[in-house]
């Protein structure tokens, strides 16, 4: 497994190539660079793969972990230091192959969106950057790699979000998505603090008993840590920057904010999962809870967004909410008895990465073709571009758990595991579930379905209302759509992978058997909701849609506007940080401190302008001031002496 | 002949040259030359005493020596370095050497301008060899009062105001420290002044410890910005001219948190471990006061001297709390700060120099005009803001996971406050790169404006490797200090 290095070191080699020299070099090679590496390490990642998994299981009947790598970076204490290495069990691999085949996928894709584009080598030195750092994160032997790799992540994703630097809503949201995951890296810190501390390691195997003797401490730390994998994964109400990182290039919200680093908060859950089952089930379910209740708000706000990539992401938040609920409901290890959702939620991690990255990169292609992100401005397109509908079509189907495709066979893993918890969560997901099958066919309809808005803009041109003649939506070009295609094979076939055969919560095999009744009920709830979107939206506004816009015409502007939370958030930013705690203290401490130095120094002055008077010059008032001096001594010395 | 001398004579050597020198061209070269030789040496020193150290030599200041010169009061020239003040060595000629080129175009009188400059180096490097209480306090004196004249006479704004309130802030601060080190010299009897003896002997009485901790740690803290006494330093760094902020916040802000540790803390160990609540309490709020405020100032060499104060106090903060690993965050801290602040400096002072202006709300979109500035400065602000892979994030993980051994309560509370100061640096950095460096340029007196010159791209580019160098490979410059912190660790934990 020597070769695993170089899955690391590939990525940040073109980082440095490209962020060095790429200025100089012309846009198609600097692609390449980028593009090679990338392709070289999906290989070595699926060799990895093949090789680990064909090795087989050992003689406990479980896969080995392997480290190939690991050495000391930074010896902090006796016992803690910093440690740098590689470590290969089966969610880390299974992570590899996820990671570097949409990475792969969305260099390739680059070449087509991004062509001609201003900052073609940047863009694809901080791809590098990235991939170099969420591949790191996965591969991390221990917690405090982790979260080195993760403010790398972090870092990526604000210089990618910011890629139009000139653009006011990107350099928002850079500074949005930076600052507000940062905010939760902070708890993430402190509880990799406690945890260090009172494990008396930072790697993933603690000793146990000194985990007991900590007691309550160790169930906090987790619990902070949880904060942090919230903030990256977008979590409520940590949330609020992953809507607006939309205004990054699109490959990066497919990459980035789909499929791979938004999920580092589940994996995060996923990685410590064997320290939160034993000293930490209630802080599961309490993940479970927030998860629960973030899939429904991202369900219900997605329904009223009209900027695609905005129904994308709000999708995401949604999904990413169910893998943390599959997290939260397990009850123990054992697939059997209530460990079935580490399963479920890894895989629908898995089959999610495909088709949200296989939405986004369809995105990318409308928004190519009609140069909008609004609704408004599509309609009809599926005429004008068919391999983009049929792919979209394909993920929508997996997104929203239709047989046979991806998600059908993820989210029922989860909505089973769901149910052996409570039956009651199983009913609230499923109608989540229904919900996402819904906004996710009016997206669908709103884009390929209706009245083509080119159609109607060519007809007032050509009775002369507008002036400019309206731009043709076509397909995209090649290396955009292969990928695409790519992408909704898997999406079609990875629900056959028998996923529990390889990745469980305790590492023995599970063979995965559909809930007949979970799988019935979902998939009517979907049916429901897709029918819904069809009756509402395939033939544009009609009736129905109409009434139910005046009838709850409130709700829908609130779910528009998110529900106000990022009114809420800037109000706290806005308003209390910054001119109700830093600005008084700026204040202060020019009016204040800074004025009472100045004080000491004016005093000091006056009072050496008062005392100057005594020097004048002037013989008579100084014999006046000796004979003074000498009475009061002679008084002194009589009186006291 | 001892090889620290050298650090004192290639300075006074510097300065006949520079007096001597009749041109620009002869002054730049006495500067390069001297400034290269110094780091050269700096160099050399660290390499040779990893070496000696490697080979067994366990004293505890490798190189000492001493010659007396004045004998009533027992004062000597005894010189000797550890491992803290090699890293200080070295981080002050980086310092000085990059500072050279960042001064490259200064006028008017470039000459007399690098005299002071050179004889400040001198007072900061002989501060670092001193083991003498005395010669430490006078080499330090002499690093202070040139400050006064470079800021005075080639600084820009209130130069006055802001170089009069700077000498008699810091120098109210050596008032403390003269008599704080009377007090230690008799309270150890008056038999010597070398710190070394005086640690040995160890008899300075408790009482005397009560009084004389607090007065030393505040003298030398006025330099290391402690609150409340750090208003000199924003309104200083504002003054003064690019080179001079680099070598104040990159070296003699340091000798603020170098003198703490070596004397206040050491010698006067039994009050250090019992008032240092006080003191940490005051560097907590330093670590979070400094932080806010650099989020609402304008100016962007305020943003940074506020930026200094919090992560000075974080130095500070890191001592007091008194973990053999904090204790060594504290030293990567300074060398960290020492270089990501001098970095900073000089961008600004470069960015200042075309666009004559250091208001965020005039400049914008500098990343078209000056591509190669704003990437050194979106880099230096990534470096101070803690990420992974510059010195920053090392120094202060070091820091938080050395106070995290600290399990009392006291303790715990004041860490997690000065970890949020990563968030709100994160605040204050990311809302500066984007207003002056993204969006569309608004000043079209700034369209027509340079990048950097070949001197500038040098000084950037050395800070840029050093900082990298030092968050990428952080393991020797650990092992470096490490003894040095060791044998003070030992003293405060009998």
């Amino acid at each position: 497994m020597e070769h695993t290095i170089f899955i690391l070191a590939l990525p940040l080699l073109s980082f440095l190539i490209l962020a060095l020299a790429g200025m100089k070099l012309p846009h198609k090679v600097a692609g390449t660079i980028g593009t090679l590496s990338l392709a070289t390490v999906t290989v070595l990642a699926y060799v990895t793969a093949a090789q680990y998994f064909g090795a087989g299981r050992g003689a406990d009947g479980l896969f080995p972990t392997l480290v190939p790598y690991n050495f000391t970076w930074l010896p902090l204490t006796e016992s803690l230091q910093i440690e740098m290495g590689i470590m290969l069990d089966p969610i880390s691999v299974m992570m590899l192959m996820v990671i570097s085949t949409v990475s792969l996928m969305v260099h390739i894709y680059s070449f087509g969106y991004m062509k001609g584009e201003k900052g073609f080598q940047r863009y694809y030195a901080f791809l590098s950057l990235f991939t170099f750092s969420m591949l790191g994160l996965v591969v991390a032997t221990n917690i405090f790699q982790m979260y080195i790799f993760w403010e790398l992540v972090g870092v990526s994703s604000y210089l990618l979000i910011g890629f139009y630097y000139t653009k006011k809503a990107a350099i928002a949201a850079s500074k949005k998505a930076f600052i507000v995951t940062r905010f939760a890296d902070l708890f993430f810190l402190v509880g990799i603090l406690f945890y260090g501390y009172y494990a008396g390691t930072f790697s993933f195997e603690p000793d146990v008993r000194l985990l007991f003797s900590a007691g309550i401490v160790i169930p906090v730390a987790l619990g902070l840590m949880f904060i942090g994998g919230a903030g990256k994964s977008a979590m409520f109400p940590l949330h609020i920057w992953l809507p607006d990182a939309m205004e990054g290039p699109t490959p990066v919200s497919a990459l980035i904010h789909a499929a791979t680093m938004v999920v580092a908060g589940v994996y995060l859950v996923a990685r410590m999962f064997p320290i939160f089952i034993e000293f930490a089930p209630q802080v599961l379910h309490i993940i479970a809870y927030v998860g629960a209740f973030t899939a429904l708000y991202a369900a219900v706000v997605a329904c009223a967004q009209t900027d695609i990539k905005r129904v994308l992401a709000f999708s995401t938040i949604s999904q990413i909410a169910f893998m943390m609920v599959a997290l939260g409901v397990c009850t123990s290890d054992d697939p059997h008895a209530g460990g079935l959702g580490y399963m479920a939620s890894m895989f629908h991690l898995f089959t999610h990465a495909m088709f949200k990255g296989l939405l986004f990169l369809g995105a990318g292609a409308i928004i190519h073709a009609v140069h909008s992100n609004e609704r408004d401005c599509m309609g009809g397109l599926r005429k004008y571009m068919p391999v983009t509908h049929i792919t979209f079509l394909i993920a929508c189907l997996a997104i929203a758990g239709i047989f046979p495709f991806s998600g059908f066979f993820s989210k029922d893993e989860i909505l089973t595991a769901c149910y052996s918890y409570a039956p009651m969560m199983e009913v609230f997901m499923s109608g989540v579930a229904g919900l996402t099958a819904f906004y996710m066919f009016r997206l669908y309809f709103l884009i390929f379905w209706g009245k083509s808005y080119y159609e109607s803009q060519l007809a007032l041109f050509e009775k002369g209302r507008i002036e400019k003649k309206p731009h043709t939506p076509h397909e995209a070009p090649a290396a955009m759509l292969i990928p695409m295609v790519i992408l909704a094979a898997i999406s079609c076939l990875a629900g056959f992978i028998p996923f529990g055969e390889f990745i469980t919560a305790n590492g023995e095999a599970y063979e995965i058997h559909l809930n007949t009744g979970v799988a019935i009920s979902s998939t009517l709830l979907a049916i429901i909701g897709i029918a819904t979107a069809t009756i509402m939206y395939m033939k544009g506004q009609n009736k129905v849609t109409l009434t139910m816009k005046v009838r709850s015409k409130k709700f829908i502007q609130a779910a528009y506007h998110r529900f106000y939370m990022d009114e809420l958030w800037l109000f706290v930013t806005k308003k209390v940080i910054f001119r109700g705690i830093s600005r008084p203290i700026a204040w202060f401490d020019k009016h204040a401190i800074d004025a009472f130095m100045d004080l000491l120094g004016s005093a000091t002055q006056t009072f050496a302008r008062q005392i100057r008077t005594f020097q004048s010059g002037n013989i008579q008032s100084y014999c006046i001031w000796f004979l003074h001096g000498v009475m009061i001594l002679a008084l002194i010395l009589i009186f006291l002496v | 002949m001892n090889i620290l001398n050298l650090f004192i004579v290639i300075p006074l050597i510097m300065l006949l040259a520079l007096w001597a020198s009749r041109n620009l061209r002869q002054t730049r070269s006495v500067m390069v030359v001297g400034s290269s030789l110094l780091l050269l040496l700096a160099i050399y020193l660290t390499t040779d005493f990893i070496a000696q150290r490697g080979a067994g030599a366990d004293a505890e200041f490798l190189y000492a020596a001493s010659w007396q010169w004045y004998a009533p009061m027992n004062i000597c020239y005894s010189i000797g370095v550890d491992g803290i003040s090699v890293a200080m060595i070295l981080l002050s000629a980086i310092i000085v050497f990059t500072g050279t080129f960042a001064s490259w175009r200064l006028q008017p009188m470039t000459k007399e301008f690098f005299l002071w400059y050179v004889l400040l180096s001198l007072g900061v490097f002989g501060f670092f060899i001193s083991t003498d209480l005395f010669t430490m306090f006078m080499f330090y004196e002499t690093a202070l009062i040139p400050m006064y004249l470079l800021i005075g006479v080639w600084g820009s704004g209130r130069k006055e105001y802001s170089a009069m309130k700077l000498t008699l802030m810091l120098m109210g601060g050596s008032a403390f420290l003269l008599m704080g080190i009377l007090g230690i010299y008799f309270g150890s009897g008056a038999t010597t002044m070398n710190i070394m003896e005086i640690a040995a002997l160890a008899n300075i009485p408790v009482n005397v410890q009560y009084i004389f901790f607090p007065i030393i740690f505040l003298g030398f803290g006025v330099l290391g910005a402690l609150f409340p006494f750090h208003t000199w330093s924003p309104d200083g760094h504002a003054s003064a001219p690019t080179s001079v902020s680099m070598l104040h916040a990159g070296v003699l802000m340091k000798l603020g948190g170098y003198g703490c540790f070596r004397v206040a803390m050491y010698l006067l160990p039994q009050a250090a471990n019992d008032l240092a609540w006080i003191f940490i309490i005051l560097t907590t709020i330093s670590v979070v006061y400094g932080a806010l405020s650099a989020i609402s100032q304008t100016d962007l060499k305020y943003i940074n001297a506020y930026s200094s104060v919090s992560h000075c106090g974080l130095v500070l903060f890191a001592l007091l709390m008194m973990t053999r690993t904090s204790c060594t965050g504290a030293i990567l801290q300074m060398l960290s700060h020492g270089l990501m602040t001098a970095l900073f400096f000089a961008l600004i002072g470069m960015i200042y120099g075309r666009t004559h202006t250091r208001d965020i709300h005039e400049l914008s979109g500098l990343m078209k005009i000056m591509p190669f500035l704003s990437v050194g400065y979106i880099i230096a602000g990534l470096a101070n803001l803690g990420l992974p892979g510059f010195s920053g994030f090392v120094a202060e993980m070091t820091i938080f996971v050395g106070s995290f051994e600290q399990p009392d309560i006291f303790h715990r509370t004041v860490t997690i406050i000065a970890c949020t100061s990563i968030v709100i640096t994160a605040v204050y950095i990311l809302r500066v790169v984007g207003k002056i460096l993204y969006g569309e340029c608004r000043n079209e007196h700034h369209l027509a404006l340079s990048d950097a010159t070949w001197d500038e791209r040098f000084t950037v580019i050395c800070l840029i490797i050093c900082v990298a160098g030092l968050g990428i490979a952080p393991m020797w410059v650990s092992n470096l200090i490490d003894g040095g912190v060791g044998n003070i660790f030992t003293i405060l934990h009998p």
